[in-house]
């Protein structure tokens, strides 16, 4: 391990831990304003901090569409009183925030987030079993709910917790069975050969060539995440909050902010799976890039695909209702699993016949 | 009645017909919020809530004040009846006493000297507009209520009458009043 290594590493995660924190605090500000303009409000439009008045022109402007709200809203959360209730069993209280935030920003350290700058590879850490990895991750962020719901120590968050766990296992599997297929096609666990794989043109995508696959990733991402409209470990209107009902302040912010980040890594992983990750398939842009400002914009074409679908993911939820749990279950063991095993096959099949 | 419920056909189960018309109606509404600067406020109040101050309609639970009668008297007769019914305890009356001043009203045998609601605890339940007895107090129109300190929040009598204003019910012991008069009067009205 040389210096240099470990010199750049530490300056990309740096880099997109700052990206992706303001990222969840600007997630947080879409969805509160594309839920108001769905339900006919105008969402958070009178943050107004001192210094707005003084940006030319646009200082209001950017007031009317609540540009400043993160910084008010991270404000208050510091600021705010930490409560802890007495009933509590205190070390997991602690530690669960924490367990929600981790695992969802370990996750983005496999994602190829652009080609290079010069001679880095934009990634952190360029394993060759990224995906299994991920996976790998993706599965401690259950703990985080299931410790809360636990040490919270009363009915609802317990039942959060429960539900979070039985939720979060289950939707795993049909989440790990669907990517296989695209292995399989790609023949490398390592989440650049998949980018590597998909460029040349827009049918080489996985979206299109492995619609079935995308559409299970896509359900199982949304239980994984605890979206709408899985978002039955939180439920407001039958669980209270659900696993975060006895937080406040920072602690509860750490899960609301995990929730985001990991819809932005599970929207990342999608990009990368499925959407061709940093290229598009014309003006040579699913080549690694030579120069520093194609490099750039491949960095631009990975970030303007994230927020596609996570406008997207923000938009189902103020689309469609909760599902009943046994619905729930229900899609998951006895649709979904059956679903990505026959996808499996078939691929496999198919893979067979070409190369006898 | 029975609804017959039909069974799903299979763009139904699997969800398209749902997800269509989701998507059509979230996008109508988005549209016209974000392109044409329509909204739900903006349509029905013609603006938004501090500077165009929501109108709550005639019956309006809101905060409860006392009242005065058409004679300009404290209805409140200090039963302690709304007192002892509040559920969260906002209500603290403090009786006259025996050498206490009488009350401002003929035929009422008292008034509260003191007569505070914590407008933090109110729960606008309405219980002790049910339960009082003279009609003395009343769930009003006001529903914004702010004050910087926790002191500030409760109200005393002088206030609660002042925010309350007269009101045109019933006035419980006129008629006893008008026939004490008439007693008095000799000889005899002929009726
Ligand atoms: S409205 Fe209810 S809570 Fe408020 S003072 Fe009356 S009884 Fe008490
Ligand atoms: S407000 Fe009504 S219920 Fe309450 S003390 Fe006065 S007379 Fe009795």
């Amino acid at each position: 391990m040389d210096w240099q290594f470990l010199a750049f590493s530490l300056a990309k995660i740096l880099v997109v831990f700052a990206v992706v924190m303001t990222m969840v605090a600007y997630a947080v500000l879409v969805e509160r304003k594309v839920s108001a303009f769905i339900q006919d409000r105008v969402g958070p439009n009178r943050a107004n901090p001192f210094f707005a008045r003084y940006i030319p022109y646009l200082g209001m402007k950017l007031v009317r569409w609540g540009i400043f709200q993160p910084m008010a809203d991270a404000l208050k959360a510091i600021l705010k009183e930490d409560y802890t209730p007495a009933h509590v069993r205190k070390v997991y209280f602690w530690i669960a925030p924490a367990l929600a935030m981790v695992p969802a920003l370990l996750t983005l350290a496999v994602i190829p987030f652009g080609s290079q700058l010069g001679a880095q590879k934009m990634v952190i850490a360029d394993l060759d079993v990224g995906v299994l990895y991920t996976f790998g991750i993706v599965s401690l962020g259950v703990y985080g709910i299931v410790l809360a719901g636990y040490a919270a120590n009363s009915k609802y968050p317990f039942l959060g917790g429960i539900r979070s766990s039985a939720q979060m296992i289950s939707y795993e599997i049909a989440m790990g069975l669907s990517v296989i297929p695209v292995f399989l096609l790609v023949g490398s666990l390592n989440l650049s050969d998949v980018i590597g794989a998909q460029s040349g043109s827009l049918l080489a995508w996985h979206v299109f060539k492995q619609p079935v696959a995308f559409f299970v990733f896509l359900v199982a991402a949304f239980a994984e995440t605890n979206r709408l409209p899985f978002d039955l470990p939180e439920a407001e209107t039958e669980l209270v909050g659900g696993y975060h009902t006895e937080y406040s302040s920072m602690k509860f912010a750490l899960f609301f902010l995990g929730e985001y980040a990991a819809m932005i890594s599970v929207s990342a992983m999608m990009v990368t799976l499925f959407f061709g990750g940093w290229t598009l398939p014309f003006l040579g842009l699913d080549q690694p890039a030579q120069s520093l400002w194609v490099g750039l914009l491949h960095i631009l074409i990975f970030f303007l695909k994230l927020c596609v679908l996570l406008v997207g993911i923000i938009w189902v939820r103020w689309m469609l209702p909760r599902f009943r749990y046994d619905q729930l279950m229900d899609l998951g063991w006895r649709r979904f699993i059956p679903v990505a095993l026959a996808n499996i096959v078939v691929t496999a099949g198919v893979l067979a016949m070409m190369h006898r | 009645m029975i609804v017959e419920r039909k069974p799903l056909n299979l763009a139904e189960r699997l969800y398209i017909p749902a997800v269509a018309n989701g998507f059509k109606v979230t996008w109508r509404h988005f549209k016209r919020t974000l392109f044409e600067g329509r909204t739900a406020a903006g349509d029905t109040a013609g603006g938004f809530h501090p500077e165009v101050p929501w109108r709550v309609g005639e019956g309006y639970r809101g905060a409860p004040y006392l009242v005065r009668d058409q004679d300009g008297a404290t209805k409140c007769v200090s039963c302690q009846l709304c007192e002892f019914v509040c559920p969260p305890k906002a209500i603290r009356i403090t009786p006259p006493g025996p050498d206490g001043a009488p009350a401002d009203r003929r035929n009422a045998e008292k008034m509260p000297r003191e007569f505070e609601i914590n407008m933090l605890r109110c729960i606008f339940c309405g219980y002790c507009q049910e339960v009082c007895p003279e009609e003395a107090i009343f769930l009003q129109r006001d529903y914004s209520l702010s004050g910087t300190s926790r002191a500030e929040m409760i109200y005393d009598k002088e206030k609660l009458l002042a925010l309350g204003g007269a009101h045109a019910g019933l006035r419980k012991w006129k008629q006893k009043e008008d026939e004490a008069r008439a007693q008095e009067a000799f000889p005899p009205a002929a009726s």
